[in-house]
């Protein structure tokens, strides 16, 4: 063949050569991402300066901070003219922060271990791969949470605990034969426990008891803040489901009920909701009785965030499509076995970031509590703390704290949400 | 053979009412009725047993009376000796002027943020989401508290501007930032004034017209006029000229120090700049959301088709992308400005006199008529709220989709 007059023939592959500097690396990314046009060249510039402005005032500010004076007075003099936080009054004030100021000093081991306990007990609703047995300890944790919480006679949360069981035997009971039956049953044979153990426990139990009782109006800090927040997501996720439920209703005076309370309380701000906690919702009690203000505050919330919940399941009911209904129908459900089995596990899949973007809010929310004299975080910060000759006028550390706190919390339960979102879908995109 | 007939009509029996799911809903509604009524009965006796004990009645007469106290920021003419009702229309004017406020600025922060944050640019995309998830997740209350801070702690007292080198010095002297609140020149309405006002609306009516019978001839013959220049010397030119035709009938009054404080200007205060800004931001971050998902929600393949058809970047954006995205878009936007009315009742955390400080607040406090002023209170929120959703009902009526 002719192959043979070629003067040279490679044999073997020549070494793939690197890209161009400017065709890979950092380099390429640079010019791709950063200097793509020159407006984003511009753009990239600016962005660069504001960051720069942003470190380069904070940083050292953070950096050169002072932790170990007792007040304001000393860390400047340690300071010396230096522009520098001091965070010192986080470590002097730490307890008042989490726990208000009038919390006893000795008694701040029960918050704290509510709230580990808390963690035991949120897990396995947040996480479903857990032991199911689990759940046991989260029906438990409200009852000793509030006996660690407020203290005082034992017999308060037992009983609560014991007319609790008995309503959810009762239901066990009567649940097979209609749903109703079982359901308004159980509250009643809870009620009927509730307000007989009522009967015996002694008006001074309190006197004497292990753990020393503490008033609501002694709770304050982040601690309220906590407690509002859980208490009144929790409570507010069954009220929600139900205004979601009776305003789909074929009802016309259950349905207006629903419709009317869901866009009253939607139009009005969560603060006027609190003027009523605070101001007129003491009216509205049978006279003689004394209700807290904690507990005026944690049914106000709740029915804020129950009607904003209430929208979002709504949204999840009216996303599915018709023949899940019919479906349901066709195998001859009644209606709570329909809801229960097949409507209302899809609808709250659907609408379980709506709810966390609610419980975030909420979450947010509680600080307006301090606008009604409460001292939550907040409340601390601006009334004793910032008030107090040591520390007065120590204010960015402070905010600072408090935001870093409340990004923490609401931050990690969007990104919880979003993992949640995750894990549970099952549709095929 | 066998004949059809109809089956016997059951005749009403009582224990259908519980057993047939067609009259079973009658016994549940006419259930709740009554647990509707007693429990209205029973709050309702509750309510005059405790007034009768308090001795209070509910009355509005409080209203008329003088309310006694000063507000420090008023857009209609307010004294000590003006009435209650008047102060609580004093803090509606301010709550709807810095709802006004807020919606105007949010929207241009949340448009920017959410359009940079879906540009290419890795830099400018990451602070935008660096921004949005630090703002929405630090409380609102905390944001008018922190900003707040910076306008009474940090900015520097009237004081600091005085002497021969001064510590402070107003923006191109025209605006001094102190911590009494921000001085902004006040213009000055001089004869022929009307003239000018009157030519600049005219021209902006001019721009409109001009703008249509642009593009009608665009559709017409295929003619492109330019739009951008004209449209700019047709609403700046005219105006000007009748500015300088007049005499200059409209000035600026600077503010300037005399004595301890700034006199003349308009002076806004710090309250309101903090509940203003504070609120802009906050809610930014959340519409920076909703736009950023209003325009992910335009398949690419509408922008691909745009180009297709050869039409330039800008176009893309004005008549094939924003019309679709803005149907998504502006459902969200409204209840965010929703949002922002009801949030601004936390002006009662610095100090702004909205309705909230006046009538919740201090006529409140001063007459102890807490249940009036209470249900007073909601019915403006209410009123606000159910409005604005009746508009955007109207609206979303009209640009959903049209199927046929």
């Amino acid at each position: 063949m002719s192959n043979t007059h070629a003067a040279f023939v490679r044999t073997e592959q020549v070494p793939p050569s690197p890209p161009p500097a400017n065709a890979a690396g950092p380099v390429k990314w640079a010019k791709d991402n950063l200097f793509s046009t020159p407006f984003y060249s511009v753009l990239t510039i600016v962005a660069l300066y504001v960051i720069y402005l942003i470190l380069g005032n904070t940083l050292p500010w953070i950096l050169n901070g002072v932790w170990g004076t007792s007040s304001l007075a000393e860390c400047r003099e340690v300071l010396d003219g230096v522009s520098a936080g001091c965070f010192s009054v986080l470590t002097e004030r730490w307890n008042q922060l989490l726990f208000g100021f009038k919390y006893p000093a000795d008694q701040y081991w029960r918050p704290a271990l509510t709230f580990l306990l808390f963690f035991a007990a949120a897990a396995p609703v947040l996480f479903y791969k857990l032991p199911r047995k689990l759940l046991l300890f989260t029906a438990i944790f409200p009852f000793l949470a509030y006996y660690l919480i407020w203290g005082g006679t034992i017999l308060t949360p037992i009983l609560a605990l014991v007319g609790t069981v008995v309503g959810y035997l009762v239901y066990q009971r009567l649940v097979s034969g209609s749903f109703a039956a079982g359901f308004f049953g159980g509250i009643a044979a809870a009620f009927v426990v509730w307000i007989i153990g009522g009967m015996l426990v002694p008006d001074n139990a309190n006197e004497g008891a292990m753990l020393q009782a503490v008033p609501s109006r002694d709770l304050g800090g982040f601690m309220l803040n906590m407690m509002l927040g859980v208490a009144c997501v929790s409570l507010s996720v069954p009220l929600g489901i139900a205004l979601a439920l009776g305003r789909q209703s074929d009802m016309p005076l259950i349905k207006w009920i629903c419709v009317i309370f869901i866009e009253f309380i939607r139009g009005v701000p969560l603060i006027t909701l609190l003027f009523v906690a605070s101001v007129m919702l003491a009216y509205f009690f049978p006279p003689g009785t004394t209700t807290d203000l904690f507990l005026r505050v944690v049914i106000m919330i709740t029915m804020f965030s129950a009607a904003y919940i209430a929208e979002v399941i709504r949204g999840g009911l009216a996303a599915l499509p018709r023949g899940q209904y019919e479906a349901a129908d066709s195998l001859g459900l009644d209606y709570p076995q329909a809801m229960r089995l097949i409507i209302l596990p899809q609808a709250l899949k659907i609408s379980i970031p709506g709810i966390v973007n609610v419980a975030v809010g909420l979450f947010k929310d509680t600080t307006l509590v301090s606008v009604i004299s409460m001292f939550d975080l907040l409340g601390m910060i601006r009334g004793p703390i910032l008030a107090s000759t040591e520390w007065n006028g120590v204010y960015w550390e402070l905010l600072g704290f408090a935001a870093l706190l409340f990004f923490v919390v609401c931050y990690g339960i969007s990104q919880y949400s979003q993992w949640l979102e995750r894990q549970l879908a099952t549709d095929h995109r | 053979m066998t004949t059809m007939t109809d089956p016997p009509q059951e005749s009403f029996r009582l224990s259908m009412l519980l057993n047939d799911t067609r009259y079973r809903s009658y016994t549940f509604q006419f259930i709740a009725l009554i647990v509707l009524i007693s429990s209205i009965a029973f709050l309702m006796s509750n309510l005059f047993s405790n007034l009768a004990a308090a001795g209070l009645n509910i009355s509005y007469q409080f209203l008329g009376s003088p309310a006694g106290y000063d507000i420090n920021q008023t857009l209609v003419e307010y004294t000590s000796q003006s009435t209650n009702a008047r102060a609580a229309l004093v803090g509606i004017l301010n709550t709807l002027l810095v709802a006004f406020l807020a919606c105007v600025t949010a929207t241009v922060f949340g448009v920017i943020a959410g359009v940079l944050r879906l540009s290419n640019n890795w830099l400018v995309s990451k602070l935008m989401s660096f921004y949005v998830e630090i703002f929405r997740n630090i409380p609102v209350l905390i944001w008018i508290i922190i900003i707040f801070t910076i306008m009474i702690a940090v900015l520097p007292g009237p004081r600091a501007f005085r002497g021969d080198d001064p510590a402070a010095s107003m923006v191109l002297n025209a605006v001094a930032f102190t911590n009494r609140g921000v001085y902004i020149p006040a213009p000055v309405w001089g004869p022929g004034s009307l003239v000018v006002v009157a030519t600049f609306i005219l021209s902006v009516i001019g721009v409109f017209a001009y703008r249509r019978y642009a593009t009608n001839l665009l559709y017409a013959t295929g003619r492109l006029l330019p739009m951008g220049w004209p449209s700019l010397a047709i609403l700046f030119v005219p105006t000007l000229l009748v500015y300088f035709i007049m005499g200059m009938p409209i000035g600026l009054d600077y503010p300037a120090l005399k004595g301890f404080n700034f006199s003349g200007g308009i002076k806004v205060g710090g309250p309101l700049i903090a509940l203003w800004f504070a609120l802009s931001i906050y809610t930014g971050a959340f519409i920076a959301e909703n736009v950023r998902a209003g325009i992910q929600a335009i398949s690419k393949g509408q922008s691909e088709a745009a180009g297709a058809l050869g039409l330039r970047p800008g176009r893309i954006m004005n008549l094939v992308v924003l019309p679709q995205a803005l149907r998504v878009i502006i459902p969200p936007l409204i209840s965010q400005y929703l949002n922002i009315t009801k949030n601004s009742s936390l002006a009662i955390a610095v100090g702004y006199a909205d309705v909230t400080a006046t009538l919740g607040g201090i006529t409140l406090n001063q007459t102890g008529r807490a249940i009036e002023c209470v249900l007073l209170l909601m019915l403006f929120y209410l009123t606000i709220s159910l409005s604005i959703s009746a508009i955007m009902n109207v609206y979303n009526n009209s640009v959903k989709l049209k199927e046929r």
